[in-house]
C-alpha cells in the first residue's frame, strides 16, 4: 500500500488542456494544424483573469476566417500576448457547421509565464 | 377497398393488413418487428396480425368499420425479411398513416405500437427493432431542452468530453458527507457529479437537505476552479407535482441541471419536465434504469434505439448509452448505432449498426450520450476513439476508488482525458497507442500514475447477449 499524498488546495483552471503542462511551441503547433485541418476557424480571445468566469473574454481582431496558416495564427497569438501581458489568451476554432466551438484552450495563462 | 357491405365473422388480418405492393409514404410512421410465430402460422399472416392490432384491426369484423376511411387509417405490413442465423424468426414492417398518432406523443405512439400486440396469441415473441418516425411528427415534439451546442456554451467547455461521476455509494450517506464527495470530485476536475438512479428522498437524506449540500459544493468548486461545474440533482419523484417541486427548487439554488429516469417515470412525466427546463433553462440528464428489461431480451421487448429515438422526441440533454468497454452489456457497432440517433441530424439506414431507416431528425438537438459503469482511467483511450467529443464518461468507481481519494481520481481522469484527446488531435493512434499516451501523461501527474496502477488488470469479457443479427460475417463488425 503506497503512502496517500494529499490533494492540496484547489488551483485555478481553464477547461480544456489546463491539467497538462503548459503547451510547448511544437504541441500548441500540432494542435493549430488540427484545428485548420477541420476546417475551422481561428480566433483569439483574452482577458484580464479576474473576469474569466463571463462567458465573453475580449476578442483579438476578429476572427481569422479562411486562415491556414499555423505561422500566421502563432504570429496572432503572439501578437495578443505582447499587447496584453497580464491577460489570459486563449485559441479557439469556430465550426459553423455546429454553430459552436470545435476546439478552444488557453495558450498564454497571466502569471505563468 | 374495404368491402361495401357487412359481413359478420373472422376474416383473416392478410385480406386487409398484407399490402405487398404498398409504397410508404414520407409521412408514414414505419415499423420493423421481429416476429417468431406461433407453429402452423404463416408469415403474412403473423405480419399483418401485427399490423392490424397496432393500429385499427380487432378480431372480428364489427359494422363500424364501414363509417370511415379504413383504407386511409390502416397500418399494412408492406414488406416481410429473413433473420440472419435464426430461422424462426422474421422481420416484418409496418407502415401507419401519421394520423393515427397524437401530436407530440410518443406515449401515444408507443401505446399503439406495443400495446396490446404484444400479448398476442398468434405470435411466440414480438420485438420493435427499429422506428422511423417521419419528419411531419419530428416537428411536433419538442426534443431536448437545450441540445449538445446549448450545453457546451452554457458550460463553456469545448473540444473535449465531459466528465463525471455518480457519487457511492448508492444508498445511505447523510447529505453533508453526499456533499462532501462531490466537492472533492468537482474541485479535482470532473465537470458534473450524479445523484445515483435510486437516491429520490429516502429517510437518510431527504431531497431538500441534499440539494443544498449539493450546491455549496458545486458552487464553491466553481469559484476555486474558475470553471463550471455542476451535480445531475435527480428530480424523480413518485408524483409528478412532487417532482416539479424538486425542479424548482434545484432551480432556485442555482443548478444548472437535474435528473430524471424516464421509464420507470414514464414519458409523460418526462415530457412534461423537458418543457418546464426549456422554459426554465436548466439541462436534463436522463437516466435508463429499467431498460434492460424492455430491451435486453433478443426475441422480445424493444430494442434501445427505439428508446433512444422515444427519448430525444420527448426530451432529455443526456442519456446512458452505454459504454462498449465496461461492465454493462453493449455491442459496440449497436451502441455506436444509438450514440449516432442520440446527437445527428440525420442518420441514414445502417444494418450493420442495427438501424433499419433512414431517420431524419431535422433540426431537433442533439442528445449528448453518457457512457457510464465499469469505466478507469484504461478505458479512456479507447472511450475518446469510440465517442468522440460530444459524450460524457462517468466514473463512479474509477474516480471514488482512487487510493488517495476522490479530488486525485477526478485528476486521474482529467489528465488522462485531456491526453487522449491532444493526442488524437495531434494525429496519434489513440486506441491503439493508449498505452503508451498515458504512461507519458502519468509522468507529470502522480493522481494518474497511481490509478494505472490501481486498475491495470480489471477487464470486462463476457460476451453480449444481444448481438446484431449478422448474414455471414460480411459486415465485419467487431465484439469487444
Amino acid at each position: 500500500m503506497s503512502e496517500i499524498l494529499p490533494y492540496g488546495t484547489t488551483a485555478r483552471r481553464g477547461e480544456t488542456f489546463s491539467y497538462l503542462p503548459p503547451m510547448t511551441p511544437e504541441r500548441l503547433r500540432r494542435q493549430i494544424a488540427y484545428l485548420v485541418s477541420q476546417g475551422w476557424n481561428a480566433a483569439i480571445e483574452h482577458t484580464e483573469p479576474e473576469k474569466s468566469f463571463s462567458n465573453f473574454w475580449y476578442l483579438w481582431k476578429l476572427p481569422m476566417f479562411g486562415e491556414k496558416s499555423v505561422e500566421r495564427i502563432v504570429s496572432e497569438l503572439e501578437a495578443c500576448h505582447r499587447a496584453n501581458p497580464g491577460h489570459h489568451v486563449r485559441l479557439l476554432g469556430y465550426d459553423n457547421y455546429t454553430q459552436s466551438q470545435g476546439i478552444a484552450f488557453i495558450v498564454y495563462r497571466a502569471g505563468s509565464r | 377497398m374495404a368491402s361495401s357491405s357487412f359481413e359478420a365473422g373472422v376474416k383473416e388480418y392478410r385480406t386487409n393488413y398484407w399490402t405487398p405492393d404498398y409504397i410508404p409514404l414520407d409521412s408514414d410512421l414505419l415499423a420493423v418487428f421481429k416476429i417468431v410465430a406461433q407453429a402452423g402460422v404463416p408469415r403474412e399472416e403473423a405480419a399483418a396480425a401485427v399490423a392490424a392490432e397496432s393500429s385499427t384491426g380487432t378480431w372480428t369484423t364489427v359494422w363500424t368499420d364501414l363509417l370511415t376511411d379504413m383504407d386511409y387509417y390502416r397500418g399494412r405490413a408492406y414488406r416481410i425479411e429473413a433473420v440472419p442465423g435464426q430461422p424462426d424468426a422474421f422481420y416484418a414492417f409496418v407502415a401507419y398513416p401519421i394520423d393515427l398518432f397524437e401530436e407530440g406523443s410518443v406515449v401515444n405512439v408507443l401505446t399503439s405500437l406495443v400495446g396490446n400486440v404484444f400479448g398476442f396469441k398468434a405470435v411466440r415473441s414480438l420485438r420493435l427493432e427499429d422506428l422511423r418516425f417521419p419528419l411531419a411528427y419530428v416537428k411536433t415534439c419538442g426534443g431536448p431542452p437545450n441540445g449538445i451546442q446549448l450545453e457546451r456554451d452554457r458550460l463553456s467547455k469545448y473540444g473535449r468530453p465531459f466528465l463525471g461521476c455518480t457519487i457511492k455509494p448508492k444508498l445511505g450517506l447523510s447529505a453533508k458527507n453526499y456533499g462532501r464527495a462531490v466537492y472533492e470530485c468537482l474541485r479535482g476536475g470532473l465537470d458534473f457529479t450524479k445523484d445515483d438512479e435510486n437516491i429520490n428522498s429516502q429517510p437518510f437524506m431527504r431531497w431538500q437537505h441534499r440539494f443544498e449540500f449539493v450546491m455549496e459544493a458545486v458552487q464553491k468548486a466553481e469559484a476555486e476552479t474558475g470553471e463550471r461545474k455542476g451535480h445531475y440533482l435527480n428530480v424523480t419523484a413518485p408524483t409528478p407535482e412532487e417532482m416539479y417541486k424538486r425542479a424548482e427548487f434545484a432551480k432556485s439554488l442555482g443548478a444548472p441541471i437535474i435528473m430524471h429516469d424516464f421509464l420507470t417515470a414514464g414519458f409523460t412525466a418526462n415530457t412534461g419536465l423537458a418543457n418546464w427546463c426549456r422554459e426554465n433553462g436548466i439541462l436534463l440528464h436522463i437516466h435508463r434504469a429499467m431498460h434492460a428489461v424492455i430491451d435486453r431480451n433478443p426475441n422480445h421487448g424493444i430494442h434501445f434505439r427505439v428508446l433512444v429515438k422515444c427519448l430525444r422526441l420527448s426530451g432529455g440533454d443526456h442519456l446512458h448509452s452505454g459504454t462498449v468497454v465496461g461492465k454493462l452489456e453493449g455491442d459496440r457497432e449497436a451502441t455506436i448505432g444509438c450514440v449516432d440517433l442520440m446527437r445527428e441530424a440525420f442518420v441514414p439506414e445502417n444494418r450493420a449498426r442495427g438501424i433499419f431507416f433512414d431517420q431524419d431528425w431535422g433540426m431537433m438537438p442533439g442528445v449528448m450520450p453518457v457512457a457510464s459503469g465499469g469505466i478507469h482511467v484504461w478505458h479512456m483511450p479507447a472511450l475518446t476513439a469510440i465517442f468522440g467529443d460530444d459524450a460524457c464518461f462517468q466514473f463512479g468507481g474509477g474516480t471514488l476508488g482512487h487510493p488517495w481519494g476522490n479530488a486525485a481520481g477526478a485528476h486521474a481522469n482529467r489528465v488522462a482525458l485531456e491526453a487522449c484527446v491532444e493526442a488524437r488531435n495531434a494525429g496519434r493512434d489513440v486506441e491503439r497507442e493508449g498505452r503508451e499516451i498515458l504512461t507519458e501523461a502519468a509522468k507529470d501527474s502522480p493522481e494518474l500514475r497511481i490509478a494505472m496502477e490501481t486498475w491495470k488488470e480489471i477487464k470486462f469479457e463476457f460476451d453480449t447477449v444481444d448481438k446484431l443479427a449478422q448474414s455471414n460475417g460480411a459486415r465485419g463488425m467487431s465484439h469487444v
